[in-house]
């Protein structure tokens, strides 16, 4: 596995950024540990350290079970880390960052089921007080990019689970965070759905311009996805190996899967994340 | 003669109503005890013409609907805050854990005690009795909030109280309803207790004082009201959720629990 | 309830605040000696009543009534239940009567009782029966026919008859429901007892609660309603205690699905 193709690189260390501008998103030797009600000390994050760029579509990829749960309600503020610090935008992070939002992998317990679909979308712009016009026409058309036109007075139960996580991909991009960090989002979505979803994602991201931070436990997804990844260890959660995935873009579910790389890179992970063996 | 057959329940009850009927007139069972089924309806529309019933029944109700939207104006907004704050839960605790398993009917002498025999007494008795279903139903609503939920507020960096009002209170309504359902039935029942007990007028007063001057029709008559009342009572509840919580409509019903 | 709850400080205190509060208010308004008799006062006539064993006579005469009503509504109601539940015609034939029934509250059948009973243990103990079976009979209903039909087939593929199915797969499945039709009959049991000792009784904790509110002995008619509390939570506590010992599986099934 050397590096004879000039399109892949392979590290086991973060890639120095040196002449790269700024990060947007920058951990800095995050851990997190919590106490158990039996009183033991589990450490579910162990020491994460990486940069994200503006606009990047960057993905972690682990086992079940490994902390990417933790690890990414760390970084959105809404656990506090137990020691190494999260930097968004140059402020530090001490609680939910104004730029940043968190979608939950559980959409059905996300969206608020006593407002419409239009309501939930809007919910973000609600929370900042913006209830112009011009946040409405926004929710609507988000309402429009991600598929579901004509569906704005229906309500959450009304909608198939796909249709749900729409919902709150809209939701969450109405908001228009800089950052977006989405925690297996498609985990509990059938196979066809998952698809369809994956490409209303690169389409909406390629539009707004967002920087993406995904967590999944399907290895081809991410690789699908993203320009980086991230593979995890198993508990306490450690990065153990950076990839940078070059594949042209816009991507396609057939041509670009079927590309040679796509399998051995998919093998490479695979191996990796295997090799920690079974719990 | 196929189609019929759905109707057997009904049937089953029309026939027991029909054997109770010539049992009462040939004098199988004591007519004086157990009137004719003919009769009793007889009696129960004339009373019901004559405004008498309704009337009773309107005492009744002013009284038991006070008490018991008084204990939900109470108890839904404690049970919010002690749902909310654990400390807030704490203060109260003991003291909720004291008064709970008081039978609700041995409260009616304390009222009697104090309020005499108007229509304080059962107002005080009925929001006694609410209470405790109220008040637990709304605290197990509000602490059974999703986690999920709560924290896609948080990172749409929703205020504290804004988090109360537009999120934390929709979500446990179903369960607040469920509670303010379970009431429903303990409040007419303790409305009729504390009428028999110390009233002068009330559909449960009416009842007991048909008994006693053996005008046992009339008893009967009352009893249907009553049943009658009871099932309005419930409809009229099931219509107010149905547009109160017009999501809830297609979502499974819960369990109630006493 | 669980043992690792460090002890709520917080809650006792307000407690004991409220309870001297009390007191200290009954001492200094003596207009109001009546209506608030301070808490010693009542804690003494609580003394003075156990002593002369006039409350535990009383208190017997009521657990007695209770008792008997209670389980006697749950062996027939657990029974009558089983039976709609399982046999889906029966049901069918009685499930309007039923729900044309169940709206009345329980309570006014206490007239046509005493109509037919006179007054006397035998009324009081019809009344707790009728209104303790209705919520032990529904639940019980409900809790049968919720058996997953998928559970009844894998019996059958077994080899079980209809007896034993009903046995170990319909009634282990159904009894979380049962389990809670009984507990609200135990309150709803409690409850027609003190009532009815109340409307047509000369014995008994209710008798006595209303009897000592007539007499104007405002200290003897709360001893009398702390007493009735203890009771209730005591026999509480006690079906808590064999609901958890008939219960084991399930509270650990609920546990792991926590955790």
């Amino acid at each position: 596995m050397g590096s004879e193709n000039p399109t892949l690189q392979y590290s086991n260390t973060p890639v120095p950024h040196s002449n790269i501008p700024v990060a947007i998103l920058d951990v800095q030797s995050l851990s997190k540990s919590y106490r158990q009600s039996s009183g033991e000390t589990t450490l579910a994050v162990g020491n994460i350290t990486c940069q994200v760029e503006a606009g990047e579509f960057v993905s972690f990829v682990g086992p079940s079970g490994c902390g990417k749960t933790t690890l990414l309600m760390s970084i959105a503020g809404l656990l506090a880390p137990s020691s190494g610090r999260v930097v968004v935008n140059g402020k530090e992070v001490n609680g939910p960052p104004p730029n940043l939002v968190l979608l939950f992998q559980e959409y059905n317990k996300s969206l608020f089921a006593w407002r419409s679909v239009l309501g939930n979308v809007r919910f973000g712009l609600d929370a900042r007080d913006d209830r112009s016009a011009a946040a409405e026409s926004k929710a609507r058309k988000l309402i429009e990019l991600v598929g579901l036109k004509g569906f704005d007075s229906h309500y959450p139960w009304e909608l198939s689970g796909g249709m749900q996580q729409r919902v709150a991909i809209a939701r969450a991009l109405a908001y228009e965070p800089e950052v977006l960090l989405m925690d297996e989002p498609f985990g509990s979505l059938d196979a066809l759905t998952r698809l369809e979803l994956e490409d209303t994602l690169l389409r909406l991201w390629a539009e707004l311009k967002t920087t993406i931070l995904f967590i999944t436990h399907d290895i081809e997804e991410a690789i699908y996805l993203s320009d980086r990844i991230w593979v995890l260890s198993r508990r306490p959660s450690q990065i153990i190996q950076e990839l940078k995935i070059d594949f042209p873009r816009p991507r396609h579910q057939v041509t670009t899967r079927a590309e040679g790389r796509f399998m051995e890179l998919r093998n490479d992970i695979y191996r990796q994340i295997g090799n920690q063996g079974i719990p | 003669m196929v189609a019929l057959w759905r109707f057997k329940g009904a049937g089953f009850l029309l026939t027991l109503l029909a054997i109770w009927e010539l049992a009462a007139d040939a004098e199988w069972i004591n007519a004086l005890i157990v009137p004719l089924p003919s009769k009793i309806l007889k009696i129960f529309f004339e009373l019901v013409a004559s405004g008498q019933i309704p009337m009773q029944i309107l005492v009744s109700m002013k009284r038991a609907l006070t008490g018991y939207l008084l204990a939900a104006g109470i108890f839904i907004p404690l049970g919010i805050f002690m749902g909310i704050s654990p400390m807030i839960y704490r203060l109260f605790e003991v003291i909720v854990e004291m008064l709970r398993p008081v039978p609700p009917p041995v409260v009616i002498p304390v009222a009697l005690l104090f309020f005499g025999l108007g229509d304080e007494m059962k107002i005080f008795v009925i929001l006694f009795s609410c209470a405790w279903p109220i008040l637990l139903n709304t605290i197990d609503g509000v602490r059974g909030v999703d986690w999920v939920l709560l924290n896609t507020a948080r990172t749409f960096r929703l205020s504290r109280v804004k988090t109360i009002w537009q999120v934390i209170l929709p979500a446990s309504l179903p369960q607040i309803m469920t509670g303010l359902r379970v009431s429903l039935p303990i409040m007419l029942i303790l409305v009729v207790i504390s009428e028999m007990v110390g009233s002068t007028d009330g559909i449960g007063y009416f009842v007991l004082d048909s008994q006693r001057r053996f005008k046992v029709a009339q008893m009967y008559a009352g009893m249907l009201a009553l049943a009658i009342l009871g099932y309005m009572l419930n409809q009229l509840f099931n219509l107010i959720q149905w547009l109160l919580l017009p999501w809830h409509r297609g979502m499974d019903n819960r369990k109630d629990e006493g | 309830m669980s043992r690792s709850h460090p002890f709520n400080w917080l809650g006792w205190s307000s407690f004991a605040l409220l309870l001297v509060t009390w007191e200290l208010i009954a001492r200094a308004t003596p207009k109001l000696l009546l209506y608030f008799p301070p808490v010693s006062r009542i804690l003494a006539a609580l003394g003075q009543a156990l002593a002369t064993g006039s409350i535990v006579q009383h208190g017997l005469v009521t657990l007695g009534r209770f008792a008997e009503g209670y389980l006697l509504s749950a062996a027939l109601a657990v029974t009558l239940g089983v039976m709609l539940g399982y046999f889906r015609f029966l049901h069918s034939l009685l499930a309007t009567s039923i729900e044309l029934l169940r709206p009345m509250p329980s309570v006014a059948i206490i007239p046509v009782a005493i109509l037919l009973l006179g007054i006397g243990d035998g009324m009081i103990v019809s009344v707790t029966v009728y209104a303790s079976v209705w919520p032990i009979l529904i639940n019980t209903i409900d809790g049968v026919r919720s058996v997953d039909a998928t559970l009844i087939d894998t019996g059958r593929t077994f080899g079980l008859n209809s007896w034993r199915i009903l046995r170990q797969i319909i009634l282990p499945g159904a009894s979380p429901y049962v389990v809670t039709g009984l507990r609200i009959g135990l309150s709803i049991a409690l409850i027609l007892v003190t009532t009815a000792e109340m409307i047509a009784g000369s014995r008994g904790l209710g008798f006595f609660i209303l009897d000592e509110e007539r007499a104007m002995n405002s200290a003897n008619m709360y001893a009398g309603i702390v007493v009735v509390a203890l009771m209730g939570y005591a026999l509480n506590r006690l079906f808590l205690l064999l609901e958890t010992r008939a219960m084991k599986w399930r509270h650990g099934m609920m546990a792991r699905q926590v955790a």
